[in-house]
């Protein structure tokens, strides 16, 4: 069996009494490539805002590979320990290059003297331009981020994530205002990049899960519904009741 | 080692003209005789030096408000400890040659029947410690300061208010005769610094000379900031708060630092109008003064450094020929130029001179519409 990356144990959040996230666990292997779907609210975006320590749990455990807690954590400690995060709505810095825009995801020191004597190498100027080529993004490198249309921003933070090189991807619904061949370039690049880092990717499109090909988990409430294969979940009556046969 | 990119060419054309300020004014004061065209007559030298005084002052709003999204409304604040800090060393400098002759205690510590320098008046004396002061209380007033509210982040209008807040408090406790800095009337009757009268030609000259100094130190080093990674980083932060953090960056180590520096560098700015203008009170402190500084660099163009510079010029010389031949006209025009700035030039004066040449968008420039917070 394989290590286990990201495990979640029974963690509870409510926000004013709506109980958002209700005794969820989950665990993610490294270098597994994992979907999670569910109804609008169900609490995906909240789970990954868990995970990156911008919300804290009330109460449960969140362990980072052998026993690092997440929870004591805020986002920059959970993305200096190797989770990278893209948000449901693209969000870059737009009015910086395109190509600083991936500078500054690229993986190095955070600090403010680093920042402050900071020059590019030739090294990362080639691995910016690598980033760029996989996300097809190569020609618009000088180009300010806020020109970019939305699906080429959605492709600019998946390019600004790997340039992070995480050990963890939490991705939140990549495929939103994407055609359906990008969509379908996006579940590629997703499987991809599995193997070698874990991926957690947060989809409503059916087309998009199925293309990713991996383990389904079907979150409803604030908890696991069902997980498995989607051939699997998408049988389960429970499933079907709530979020499939809307 | 100087950074490719430092001095881009909007700065390098400001501090050519400023340098050749700095070098001509003076000139003009020395070497042609009273009455010929071109003569600058002395008083006009501590004038102009106060106006490279707000520039400073101007470009340390910027550095935070411009490029890091923090739209502070008490930077007269920190303007104003710097020039008390100088003020004090003035004041002790002044020694028995007071109203009441003593060597020791200020001539308002005397009329208030003190009977020893409060504590901290002590170092005050000497000339290099009050310069250490100069940096040293704005930026620990800042550290301190930022450290709460960035910690705590809070961000937003809610900053903008509790700075405005700060600055506030300050000038009640200034007033204070109790707070031992002279209360109402401030520090004042200040006769040379260093040993040069500060009456004398040839110290207003050098007090001019280095306020054009100071501010083209100021802006050089925005531009270092600015201009490197850290500034990007500083960007990032004003346009998507979030996506910084989530990327690892310590969003609040950079506020902190940034803001720092600028109050520094309004600290610095104070201690030079001090000597020049002959006063400092509390009224430095008003909140209306830090909204003014606000006014500069909108005016001026947010985000440029040297725009800042070239709102706070082109104000503080209207302010005074208004003020002047039309004083009661000058609140409506400063308003009335904020709005009009505000719709038709929303990059300011400086996007202004920009939009006459092709190609004149900068790197790091202001979003069109105001970013909105990531989720
Ligand atoms: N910060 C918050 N404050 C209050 N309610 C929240 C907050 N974050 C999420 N919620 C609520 O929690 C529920 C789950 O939201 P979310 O995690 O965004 O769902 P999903 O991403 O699955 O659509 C929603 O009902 C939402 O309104
Ligand atoms: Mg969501």
């Amino acid at each position: 069996m394989n290590e286990t990356q990201l495990y979640l144990n029974d963690v509870h959040k409510s926000f004013d009494g709506f109980k958002a996230i209700d005794g969820l666990s989950l665990a993610i292997a490294r270098g597994e490539l994992r979907a999670v779907v569910g109804p609008n609210g169900a609490g995906k975006t909240t789970m990954l805002d868990i995970v990156t320590g911008k919300t804290r749990p009330d109460s449960g455990r969140v362990v980072w590979g052998a026993d690092t807690d997440l929870t004591r954590l805020d986002e920059a400690d959970c993305a200096r320990l190797g989770i990278g995060r893209k948000f449901q709505k693209p969000t870059v810095f737009e009015t910086l290059s395109v190509e600083d825009n991936v500078m500054l995801a690229l993986a190095g020191d955070r600090g403010i003297v680093a920042g402050l004597r900071h020059r590019r190498t030739a090294r990362q100027s080639a691995r910016i331009g690598e980033v760029l080529d996989i996300v097809g993004l190569g020609a618009e490198r000088g180009r300010l981020a806020g020109a970019l249309s939305h699906g080429q921003k959605q492709w600019l933070e998946i390019g600004m994530l790997l340039a992070q090189e995480p050990q963890l991807l939490l991705v939140d619904e990549p495929a939103a205002g994407m055609t359906d061949h990008e969509t379908m370039r996006t579940a590629e690049l997703l499987r991809t990049v599995a193997g070698a880092h874990s991926v957690l990717v947060i989809e409503h499109d059916m087309d998009f899960v199925r293309a990713l090909d991996c383990k389904v988990t079907v979150l409803n409430r604030g908890s696991v519904l069902a997980e498995g294969s989607l051939d699997h979940v998408s049988a389960n009556p429970e499933v079907i009741e709530v979020y499939l046969g809307r | 080692m100087v950074r490719k990119g430092l001095i881009d060419r909007r700065t390098g054309l400001f501090l050519v003209v400023l340098f050749a300020v700095i070098v001509l004014i003076p000139l003009g004061n020395l070497l042609l005789a009273p009455g010929t065209a071109g003569h600058v007559p002395g008083y006009l030298l501590p004038l102009l030096g106060k106006y490279l005084c707000f520039a400073l002052l101007a470009v340390s709003l910027d550095l935070v408000w411009g490029y890091a999204g923090i739209l502070s409304l008490g930077h007269g604040a920190f303007f104003a400890l710097g020039g008390y800090a100088m003020g004090m060393h003035l004041m002790r400098e002044i020694g028995d040659r007071g109203v009441y002759a003593n060597p020791v205690l200020p001539d308002f510590m005397v009329f208030l029947s003190y009977e020893k320098l409060p504590w901290y008046w002590h170092g005050f004396d000497m000339f290099w410690f009050a310069c250490l002061m100069v940096l040293f209380v704005p930026g620990l007033l800042a550290f301190v300061f930022g450290w709460f509210a960035f910690r705590s982040r809070v961000t937003g209008v809610y900053l903008s208010i509790i700075t405005q807040a700060l600055t506030y408090a300050l000038m009640l406790a200034f007033y204070r005769n109790e707070m031992g800095l002279g209360g109402n009337n401030g520090l004042t009757d200040f006769r040379d610094v260093l040993g040069f009268s500060l009456s004398d030609d040839s110290t207003r000259i050098a007090l001019f000379v280095l306020s054009g100094l100071a501010l083209a130190f100021g802006i050089i080093l925005g531009r270092f900031i600015t201009g490197s990674k850290f500034g990007m980083v500083l960007v990032g932060v004003r346009d998507a708060e979030s996506r910084t953090r989530f990327l690892g960056y310590r969003v609040e180590h950079y506020k902190l630092f940034v803001f720092t520096v600028s109050a520094m560098l309004a600290g610095l700015a104070g201690a030079l109008y001090v000597p020049q203008v002959g006063i400092i009170n509390p009224g430095e402190f008003s909140p209306a003064n830090s909204i003014e500084i606000v006014i500069w660099v909108a005016l001026g163009g947010r985000c440029t450094l040297v725009g800042a510079a070239l709102g706070a010029l082109i104000v503080a010389a209207a302010k005074s020929w208004l003020t002047a031949n039309f004083p009661e006209a000058w609140l409506f025009v400063l308003g009335a130029a904020f709005v009009l700035v505000t719709i038709f030039l929303p990059r300011g004066v400086i996007g202004l001179l920009d939009g006459l040449k092709p190609g004149g968008r900068h790197r790091h420039a202001l979003p069109q519409a105001a970013p909105e917070p990531a989720e």
